[in-house]
Parts: C-alpha cells; sequence; structure tokens
C-alpha cells in the first residue's frame, strides 16, 4: 500500500522475488564452510587431536567450491548473488569474476599444503590453540575479499583478515613475535582505517557502495574528488601490499612468527591488499587511475628496484625472503601502472606465481632453519651435504622468483614487458607518455637482476659455503642435522608439490595465460562484470 | 551544520595523526582511537546530516511519509565502530603485553625482531 503522493507503480523493484539458483550458492560457500569451519574448532576446542583433520576436511569442501565457482566463471563469464533479498544496488553483492575465482581458489590450495606442513611444527612451543580456526578465518577473509562485489563488505573481510593475522603473528608470545605484531598490527589497522575513511568518501560522492554501481556512477562524479578517494585508496592498498615507501613493516614482522605462519601472510595477505588495488584502480575508478599513472609508475619502479636491493644487503634468511615478496609487489604494481590488457593479464598472472612462489620460499626456508637451528645465514653452512633435496628446492624457487625462464614467474614478467614496450612504442589507446613505459622495462628487468643476486648469494652461503661464516670456514662444518622422518614426510613434501606446481605451470602457461587474458579483458571492460551483477543499464 | 561536523573531523584527523607520529605506545593508542573516531564522524557527515525521523516506515505503506534520516551510514558506522572497538582492544592487550616483555614504551627501543646494529652485508 502506498500513499497516493508516491504511487508505487513508478517505483522500480526493490526486492528479488524469485530463490537463487541452487549454483549460484557455490559463491558463498566457501566463506560460508570457512567461517562455520572455524566455529566449529573453537566449539571442540577440548578435541584438539581432531582439529588438523577437521581443517583439512574444510579447507578440501572450499577447494572443490572454488573450482566448481572458477570452472562456471570461466565457462559463462562472472557470477553474481546477492544477499538478503535485495537488488543489486541495495543488497550486498558477491560477485566473482575470473580473477576473484581463481586467486581464491589458489588460496585454498595453499592453505591446505600449509595445513599438512604445520603437521610437522607441532611440538611444545607451538602454540595450538586457537591456531586452525585461526587459519581458517584468515582463509575466509582471503577468500571473501576476492569474491566480494561491494566495497563496504571488503572492509569487513580486511578486517576479518586482519584480527586472524594478529591472532596467528603473537601465538607462541615470544618477545620477538610481540615486537614484530607490534608493527604489523598498528600499521595495517592504520592503512585499514584509511580504507574506511575512502570509503566514506565515496558514499558521499556517489552515494553507493556496490563495485558495479561505482562503475556506472564514478564518471559523472566531481573528478578531482574522485582523484582523492582514489589516493587514499592507493594509501590504505599500498600500505597493506607493501609498496616502497611504506614497506617497512613487512621485514620488521613476517620473519617473526613461526615460519608456516609467515608462509601464509607472504602468501596470501599482500597479494590481497594488491589485488584490491588492481580491482578499484582498474575496475572501478580508471578515470582516476590514469590521473594518477605518474605516481603508479614512480611507485612501481621504486618498490621493484628497491626491494631485492633490501634483501641482498640482509643476512636474516626470513627478512631477506620478505624483501623478494615486496619485489613481486612491485611486479604486479607494474601491471597496474601499464593497465593494457596484457600488464593487468601480467598482474594477474604474477598474483598466481606470488602466491605458490612466496608461500613455497618460507616453507622451504622454514626447513632450512629447522635443519641449522639458526636464522641468520651467516651461521648456516653446508647444508648441501645434509640435504640435497632441500638445497635443490631452494634454488628452483630463487630462479622461479627473479622469473628465469622456464618456470611460471617468467611468463607474467614477458606480459609485463610486452606491455610496457607497447606503451613505450605508443600502441596503446591510452598513450600514456613514453618514459613510463620504458621506466617499468628497466625496472622490471633490474629487478629480476638483482633478485637473482640476492637468491643465489643466499644460496650460496646456506648451501655450498662449507661451514659457517669465519676464518675457518673451509675447515670447520656446521652443526647441521638431517631431517627427521616426520619432517621429511609432512614438512619437505608440500613443498615438493608446491615446486612441482610451479614448474609444470611453468612449462605449460597456455592454459593460465588465456584465462588471465580473458580476467584482464574483464576488467578493463566491466560491462560483462555490470551486467552479471544486474546493473547494466546503469552502465556509462 | 555540516560544515561544522566535517571541520570536527578534520580536527579529529589531525590529533589522530599527531598521536599517531608519537614514538610512544600510548600516545599510538590514543592516536588511533582518535583517528577511528574521525573516520566514523566522517560517514555520518557524507550520508547528509539533517534533522528529519528516524527511518521507520508505518504499518500499512509501502515507503515513508516524510523525508527520513539516511540509515545506511547508521550502519556502516555501526559496523565499523564494533570492529574499531575490537582492534582498539587488541592493541591495547598487545601494547601492555610487549611492555611486559620487551620493557619498553618507546618503539625506538623495540629492537628485538630488528636488531640495532645489525650485521653488515656480506
Amino acid at each position: 500500500m502506498a500513499t497516493s503522493a508516491h504511487p508505487a507503480a513508478e517505483l522500480p523493484e526493490a526486492m528479488i522475488s524469485t530463490l537463487t539458483p541452487a549454483g549460484d550458492w557455490v559463491i558463498v560457500l566457501p566463506l560460508v564452510l570457512a567461517l562455520m569451519g572455524a566455529a566449529l574448532l573453537l566449539m571442540t576446542r577440548h578435541a584438539k587431536n581432531y582439529h588438523a583433520g577437521i581443517a583439512m576436511v574444510i579447507v578440501g569442501a572450499i577447494i572443490a567450491c572454488d573450482g566448481v565457482l572458477l570452472a562456471h566463471v570461466l565457462q559463462n563469464g562472472p557470477v553474481s548473488m546477492t544477499m538478503g533479498k535485495w537488488l543489486p544496488p541495495f543488497g550486498i553483492s558477491f560477485t566473482a569474476d575470473i580473477f576473484g575465482a581463481g586467486f581464491a581458489l589458489i588460496a585454498a590450495m595453499v592453505t591446505m599444503l600449509l595445513l599438512v606442513y604445520s603437521q610437522s611444527e607441532r611440538h611444545a612451543d607451538f602454540g595450538l590453540d586457537g591456531y586452525y580456526a585461526l587459519i581458517l578465518l584468515l582463509l575466509a577473509g582471503v577468500t571473501g575479499s576476492f569474491l566480494t562485489g561491494d566495497l563496504f563488505n571488503l572492509y569487513v573481510w580486511f578486517e576479518v583478515m586482519l584480527i586472524s593475522s594478529f591472532g596467528l603473528i603473537v601465538n607462541g608470545g615470544k618477545a620477538i613475535q610481540l615486537d614484530g605484531a607490534l608493527k604489523y598490527a598498528f600499521l595495517n589497522f592504520l592503512a585499514t582505517t584509511f580504507f574506511l575513511l575512502a570509503l566514506g568518501l565515496i558514499y558521499g560522492l556517489l552515494g553507493t557502495l556496490n563495485m558495479a554501481d561505482i562503475i556506472g556512477a564514478a564518471p559523472h562524479a566531481n573528478s578531482a574528488a574522485m582523484v582523492g578517494v582514489a589516493t587514499l585508496m592507493l594509501l590504505a592498498f599500498g600500505m597493506k601490499a607493501a609498496a616502497f615507501p611504506l614497506n617497512a613493516w613487512l621485514p620488521a614482522s613476517y620473519h617473526t612468527p613461526p615460519a608456516v605462519v609467515s608462509a601464509l601472510f607472504a602468501g596470501l595477505l599482500t597479494k590481497v591488499g594488491i589485488y584490491a588495488l588492481l580491482r578499484v584502480l582498474v575496475l572501478l575508478l580508471p578515470d582516476s587511475r590514469d590521473t594518477l599513472e605518474p605516481v603508479l609508475v614512480v611507485i612501481a619502479v621504486l618498490t621493484l628496484v628497491i626491494s631485492p636491493l633490501g634483501a641482498i644487503a640482509e643476512t636474516n634468511l626470513r627478512r631477506a625472503m620478505g624483501f623478494i615478496v615486496m619485489g613481486g609487489i612491485g611486479v604486479i604494481l607494474a601491471g597496474i601502472a601499464l593497465p593494457s590488457q596484457n600488464g593487468v593479464a601480467g598482474s594477474g598472472v604474477y598474483i598466481v606465481h606470488s602466491m605458490m612462489v612466496m608461500t613455497a620460499l618460507y616453507l622451504v626456508a622454514g626447513l632450512v632453519e629447522k635443519v641449522t637451528g639458526q636464522t641468520d645465514s651467516r651461521q648456516m653452512g653446508g647444508v648441501y651435504a645434509a640435504n640435497s633435496v632441500v638445497s635443490a628446492l631452494f634454488l628452483l624457487l630463487v630462479l622461479a622468483a627473479a622469473g628465469v625462464p622456464p618456470f611460471l614467474g617468467f611468463w607474467p614478467k614477458l606480459l609485463l614487458l610486452q606491455a610496457g614496450m607497447d606503451a613505450a612504442s605508443g600502441t596503446t589507446a591510452g598513450m600514456p607518455p613514453d618514459y613510463y613505459g620504458i621506466a617499468i622495462i628497466v625496472a622490471l628487468l633490474l629487478n629480476a637482476f638483482f633478485t637473482l643476486i640476492a637468491g643465489t648469494r643466499l644460496w650460496a652461503h646456506i648451501f655450498w659455503r662449507a661451514g659457517v661464516e669465519g676464518e675457518n670456514s673451509e675447515h670447520s662444518l656446521a652443526p647441521v642435522e638431517p631431517l627427521g622422518r616426520r619432517d621429511s614426510r609432512l614438512a619437505l613434501w608440500p613443498c615438493v608439490v608446491l615446486v612441482a606446481a610451479i614448474m609444470i605451470v611453468g612449462l605449460a602457461p597456455n592454459y593460465l595465460l588465456d584465462a588471465a587474458q580473458r580476467g584482464a579483458r574483464d576488467l578493463i571492460d566491466p560491462a560483462r562484470y555490470v551486467a552479471a551483477v544486474g546493473l547494466a543499464g546503469n552502465s556509462p | 551544520m555540516e560544515y561544522m561536523i566535517a571541520a570536527l573531523a578534520g580536527l579529529f584527523f589531525v590529533f589522530g595523526i599527531y598521536f599517531l607520529l608519537s614514538r610512544s605506545l600510548i600516545r599510538m593508542l590514543l592516536g588511533v582511537v582518535v583517528l577511528g573516531n574521525g573516520v566514523n564522524l566522517l560517514i555520518f557527515t557524507a550520508g547528509r546530516l539533517m534533522r528529519a525521523i528516524a527511518p521507520i516506515v508505518p504499518d500499512g505503506l509501502d515507503q515513508p511519509e516524510t523525508q527520513i534520516a539516511n540509515p545506511l551510514p547508521q550502519a556502516l558506522i555501526l559496523t565499523a565502530i564494533v570492529i574499531g572497538f575490537a582492534m582498539f582492544s587488541f592493541l591495547l592487550v598487545l601494547a601492555y603485553r610487549s611492555y611486559q616483555s620487551l620493557d619498553a614504551d618507546n618503539t625506538d627501543n623495540m629492537r628485538v625482531a630488528e636488531p640495532r646494529n645489525g650485521p653488515q652485508p656480506p
């Protein structure tokens, strides 16, 4: 019943009256499973012996859902589901496109391997209280960030991810962990506060927070104000992703928790930050991104060049890895700075690569630390003699991280170099000035070169040198313990599986590259994305 | 009215950022709270302030009879307040615990994870 002043007939439909098709539930199932699983683990905290098994079953189910979702998205284009019976601009939408669904799948797979690996660390000082529940909550936050179609919902998933990562980083409560956690917590909380600030401004300017709706509304808003909002987003997500001037928290904190937790962080958390930046700048606010292009190029170049230099200057093994992770963020930023189709596809493939390689690097670093009992590479040596498999894995991962041809890391860099060449020769439609492309090309090559120096030097010191650093290093042999049977079974094989996956995908990248190109096309031309949400009428 | 509230939010940001630039943990915590409240105030202002009635649709009607206050920013702020409160309580406990274990309130003296005078690069 409407009043006569406002006849109901003129109002558009605001409620969904049909049932959601059963197949579409697969968008929210990964989140439901992860959150319910975490709740179940917290409720059954007295039955700790079963926690690992329950967590693995749940993550396995999440992998299955993500796989079905990705197959669906690859076949039919982006899919969307809106909560609470409201139609899209009003209800909270979950919208999965190729990038989101693909990254969610890889994240769940990496988490599965980490769960297996963490079985080898179950000794007395490894705080198991709530550990599996926190990992599932973290996975929920990461998956939610990848799949959501609403900016405020993205903020909520960021906070879910953040609070569970806080729990994981202090789990164990050593002084070094508290020190790292303090810096991590303050800066990341500040970053999400800035994100919330940008959200408030977007709502004030556009009156909507639904991503597909923003795509339609942003071009009509005050462009100067939108650039300001985009700058705040760049600040917030740059801080989360550890892009150059805001990166100090990452090498200060990522080496403090147990190796498996830092592997989880390195693989998933910074990637979510950079993915959000990709989504906001390339999909939602492309006009503001064009204005910010000089800033993005400068940040990408500095991140690319300075991060691996930090790795060269560092002797603590896992801190050096932190700098290599940051170098990877620079590569992804290069794709955001050059948003041709090749550039965005390169960023997407590199996020996949980075999730797998950085996780594996930290896991192998954990193995090295376990074998040598040290965290500083100067106190390590002769590991090759004790464990040749670990040394081979480490070397392969270093080559993969640097992007040496037969590995997965080569292909995204090739795409980005192509995008840089296109920009430099001015063949793209955007026609940025020539030197941006050239600067990115030079920085990408320098990044590969420096990463190779840092990684191979670490390899030579840890594995090749006969003993620890010192005068008699030629003669003394470090007390290296070979891995026990339990360790080799539970800790080594997740690393082997990851490295094998990196090599296989690197040798046969066609499928991945094709999917990334299609995903990039959807990001640059959001017509299909907007249509999937059901707001096709409002698109510009 | 909106301009005054916006200026107040700006003032909150000024004090929040000033406190966050300090090296003392307690001041940083205060900065986090003040900054968070500034952001909440900003969202509230972004939803446009007006003297209007509560956003409740009377029985038997499909839409409200007169202008109503915008309910969405209030929902956003409620979520943000709850999250901010949880985060702040975690930070508070973390700061206290690290004060106990690291015996430092000044972040410059917290050097367990990043030792002072670290080794020279080889």
